[in-house]
């Protein structure tokens, strides 16, 4: 005496075909809106679409575990992506060998900046340890980041989200901030942004410009190598006294 | 497409198996990025004599970054999730993000700028890179 649309709905709710299906309408529509107001930094494609699958998990009381289930299918595809990162790269080349010197100083200056800058506000607020710990290498593309955290004892969880967070607020923050400084060189507009906000700051560079994308590409390996040899360092200075 | 895919799941592959194999901290993709630009490097070579070689890998690889916001969401939806562990530590915490992201923006941008009028290479690249916009 099973309800046909309820039968329906628990095949759906059971297949991966559902969640993959919600995935991609929600990029792309959020990609739409996105491209209808001219790549504006407030209608960011990653924050809309995660807002609306979240909610559509909530409404029909999806569990993450089953939503994955379908999802994990673009989420596979973050692996051939970085190394498609391979092909701007090697399309612009001579740019980037020409870039050398400047890449490396400010992904030195950025890279402590970006861990320095979060903890001494976080202290300011009188934040825990293992707090800080977790918050330090929020510029860090997510698997790498939780890593850093694992190994120094913090929650690699809370980082994730702070990673996460981090590349909405680069995002969002990087284009009215660079043309009111008046920067208009795009390798040094992309470097920044995928040194801040790691994959999903390159993304929205990749939106804007490929050279600014390339230049983000870049930063992000870069940063997370960085960030990963310094951050035990950085961390016992910051928190010694 | 498909053989374009195909070679960059393998340089994916080849990368996963060498830094597994010999317990590199480098992420498997990261190496596979590697291997596709030493590959790039001999497809200009097998060009000159078959010009068609590996010809799709630019519009496949490009294809794949232009939809980079895309391969985000399955894991920020999780993230979403547990937004609750923000806030559990107040609004500090957001603060710090917003403040820090801001400062490492403009001490980067700045900094490359600076360097690369130092060191003479900044302002013949400015016009390079097509505009999607």
């Amino acid at each position: 005496m099973t309800d046909p649309s309820f039968s329906l709905w628990v095949y759906l709710s059971q297949s991966p075909l559902l969640w993959l299906t919600v995935t991609l309408a929600a990029y792309v529509i959020a990609d739409r809106i996105s491209m209808t107001f001219r790549r504006h930094p407030l209608c960011n494609p990653v924050l809309m679409s995660v807002v609306t699958v979240a909610l559509v998990l909530w409404a029909t009381g999806t569990s993450y575990p089953v939503y994955f289930e379908g999802a994990k299918f673009v989420h596979f595809l973050l692996g051939p992506a970085t190394v498609a990162l391979a092909i701007p790269l090697y399309e612009n080349r001579r740019v980037v060998l020409r870039a050398i010197l400047p890449m490396m100083v400010a992904l030195v200056f950025g890279s402590v900046t970006a861990i320095v800058s979060a903890v001494w506000v976080a202290e300011l607020f009188g934040m825990p340890e293992t707090i800080l710990i977790s918050l330090a290498p929020k510029s860090v593309t997510a698997p790498v980041g939780m890593g850093i955290t694992e190994t120094l004892g913090g929650d690699p969880a809370l980082t994730a989200i702070l990673i996460m967070l981090t590349g909405v607020i680069g995002s969002i923050m990087v284009t009215p901030l660079m043309n009111a400084l008046r920067m208009k060189d795009w390798r040094a507009r992309g470097f920044a942004v995928g040194l801040a906000s790691h994959g999903i700051g390159t993304a929205r560079a990749f939106q804007v410009n490929s050279l600014a994308g390339t230049f983000a590409g870049i930063a992000m390996g870069l940063n997370a190598l960085v960030t990963a040899l310094l951050l035990p360092f950085v961390l016992r200075l910051l928190t010694a006294d | 497409m498909i053989p374009s895919l195909t070679i960059i799941l393998l340089c994916q592959l080849l990368g996963e198996a060498v830094t597994r194999g010999l317990g590199w901290l480098v992420p498997g993709p990261v190496l596979g990025m590697v291997f596709l630009l030493i590959f790039l490097g001999l497809r200009d070579r097998i060009r000159a004599k078959l010009p068609e070689f590996g010809k799709t890998l630019d519009s496949t690889g490009k294809g794949l970054l232009a939809h980079l916001s895309l391969l985000f969401i399955p894991a920020s939806v999780g993230v979403v999730q547990r937004l609750d562990v923000v806030a559990q530590y107040g609004l500090g915490l957001v603060v710090a993000l917003v403040v820090s992201t801001f400062v490492t923006l403009v001490v980067t941008v700045v900094t490359f700028v600076v360097v690369s009028r130092l060191s003479g290479s900044s302002i013949e690249t400015e016009r390079q890179g097509a505009t999607h916009d």
